[in-house]
């Protein structure tokens, strides 16, 4: 079965990742744009960071057969550095209407701020110009009036909740989610947020509508393979094919693909193309011989 | 050599072969977004445009007809469109406009599009070189390009071009011809191989072999076609090409041993009289080989 991880930090992950995610059947990740661990103290290094998201990491995931699209915004945290935060504004069209993004995020709050929520509400206006979706990060602390709040100044902002993906939700905070008509994003971490076991739960509670399975992984403690695992899980807990297939695949496909930037057709037609292409061993080393694959 | 009256030459080749391709609206994005750039070069119009290129006008191959190739070949000799796609014209398009406005800060401004370019964008703009004016100003880029670890954006520099033959160094050539090997991508589109082949990048090729052979491992047959003409210094490495049971390897190798100054060399491709014919008459050469 192929499956999709719409939020995933490449940029941390080793190339062991990458072949053990392709191995398990992920076709395609998502790379939201976020804190890199610790602070940025320049515009400068936030441009050559979503250059490199957009640019030379698609390049490595596509070696391994993985295709790699991006989010751009600004994160809650550095949104609390406002020298930074308004030099970045100034950046964010620029790389928003790059090939390959699919929404603006993760954006919304962290500790919530006056700051982080003046950034988030300009963000969610250029989302709007741009007509991208929106992934919308919600905070670890204060974690439900977060949510509430987030999804308050979006409907203020005039975004349809049906392009809006709330992500990190929990038992907490998924009704709400749910009922106000948004995409509610789980994150299935080894010992945080959400765990496998829970999401089948969910998934009987809530049904398979609305939710999308993610693993997060970044540099923290974080697993790759969590969407295919979870999705092994909830198909030993006799949840449908059909419904695993949209909770790992297919809703995610939905909800991003409304950016007009992600298709199955990127990764179900050809195997290879300029971007994409396996016989270039600029990621291998002296003595390694590139891994061809067979066409589609 | 090049003046603005170059650039706006080129600006309305470019934004020709557009009109004969796109919609009325989507040629009307065109040109406004073409104005925006002009009126403000250093503003966010241009990366903008850049990026949305390819949303407005689709990526099919740009595949100019006969007449539109030979006015291209006459409005700028040696440009090849071949591996063109149509949002490339748009993105090369948007930057040439951007000189109308501010022409003494264009090569820090296509450095910095490139910079902050996804693949797509950097491979456009690199399709570009041969276009824009002060050629030697947009040098450092193109070296940049070169240098890259992406293989799209290495030959989007490489390949069927006339910019690097005309601009590169000697060192940046060999650095150039020796990295298409190593990261696995053809010598056969670069423009001027032969005429640009050198003493200096025969030795490194074959130190390149020498060490391929000791890791086990082969080599390119077309890395012989820069050794030919020096190949009197390398007689031991090309009998031992011509020995191979490859096929292809021992075609490669007596192409090599055609151009090479030794006498023995035509000793050698007597003992083998079919293939030596061949060669003679034109049947088989660099562009064949790799077919054979
Ligand atoms: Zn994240």
């Amino acid at each position: 079965m192929p499956y999709i991880d719409p939020h995933t930090h490449m940029i941390s992950r080793t190339t062991d990742d990458y072949e053990a995610m392709a191995a398990a059947g992920i076709v395609a990740v998502i790379e939201p744009a976020f804190w890199i661990g610790q602070a940025r103290t320049n515009v400068g290094s936030y441009r050559d960071y979503l250059s490199h998201i957009l640019g030379f990491e698609r390049f490595r995931a596509s070696q391994f057969g993985i295709q790699h699209y991006c989010c751009i915004g600004l994160n809650s945290k550095e949104a609390n550095n406002e020298a930074l935060a308004e030099d970045v504004m100034q950046i964010l069209p620029e790389f928003a209407s790059k090939e390959g993004v699919v929404a603006i995020g993760e954006i919304g709050f962290d500790e919530q701020t006056a700051l982080e929520e003046k950034y988030f509400r300009l963000q969610l206006d250029l989302a709007r110009e741009m007509d991208l979706p929106v992934m919308i990060h919600t905070p670890h602390r204060d974690k439900k009036r977060g949510a509430s709040r987030s999804m308050d100044i979006i409907m203020e902002h005039r975004l349809a909740p049906q392009r809006v993906v709330i992500d990190h939700v929990n038992e907490e905070t998924v009704r709400e989610v749910k009922e106000r008509g948004f995409w509610a994003a789980f994150s299935i971490y080894p010992h945080s947020k959400m765990t496998a076991p829970r999401m089948c739960e969910i998934v009987r509670q809530y049904g398979a509508g609305q939710l999308i399975v993610d693993s997060a992984c970044d540099w923290g403690i974080s697993d790759p393979l969590s969407v295919p695992k979870t999705a092994m899980l909830l198909a030993e807990q006799s949840i449908s094919d059909n419904d695993v297939h949209r909770v790992t695949y297919a809703n995610a496909l939905t909800a991003y693909g409304q950016s007009g930037q992600m298709r199955e057709a990127d990764w179900a037609t050809a195997a290879i193309d300029q971007r994409a292409r396996y016989d270039g061993n600029t990621v291998l080393r002296g003595g390694q011989d590139p891994r061809v694959e067979a066409d589609n | 050599m090049s003046t603005t009256t170059d650039v706006t030459q080129r600006i309305t080749l470019l934004r020709d072969w557009l009109a004969h391709r796109l919609a009325a609206e989507q040629l009307a994005w065109i040109d406004e977004q073409c104005t925006r750039i002009a009126t403000s070069p250093a503003g966010s119009a241009l990366p903008v445009a850049i990026g949305l290129a390819s949303r407005r006008t689709g990526k099919q191959p740009l595949m100019l007809s006969d007449e539109e190739r030979a006015a291209a070949e006459a409005a700028r000799p040696g440009l090849d469109t071949s591996a063109w796609s149509v949002e490339q014209v748009a993105r090369i398009l948007f930057v040439l406009a951007s000189y109308a406005g501010a022409e003494d800060s264009f090569a820090a401004r296509l450095g910095a599009r490139v910079r902050s370019g996804e693949i797509g964008e950097q491979v456009a703009l690199y399709h570009g070189l041969p276009l824009y004016p002060q050629a030697v100003s947009v040098l450092a880029t193109a070296a940049e390009g070169i240098r890259s670890a992406v293989q799209p954006i290495y030959e989007a520099v490489a390949h069927r071009s006339p910019y690097p033959s005309e601009q590169f160094s000697e060192a940046m050539w060999n650095q150039m011809v020796v990295k298409a090997l190593f990261i696995g991508s053809t010598l056969a589109p670069i423009q001027k191989l032969d005429e640009r082949r050198n003493a200096d990048l025969a030795r490194m090729l074959v130190d390149y072999a020498h060490e391929r052979w000791a890791a086990g491992r082969t080599v390119s047959a077309e890395l012989w076609r820069c050794v030919g003409p020096f190949g009197d210094r390398y007689m031991d490495d090309l009998l031992r090409v011509f020995e191979s049971p490859s096929n292809v390897e021992r075609q490669s190798a007596a192409l090599a041993l055609s151009e090479c100054p030794d006498p023995d060399a035509l000793v050698v491709l007597e003992s083998d009289p079919a293939l030596w014919r061949n060669i003679r008459n034109g049947r088989l050469d660099w562009h064949t080989l790799k077919q054979a």
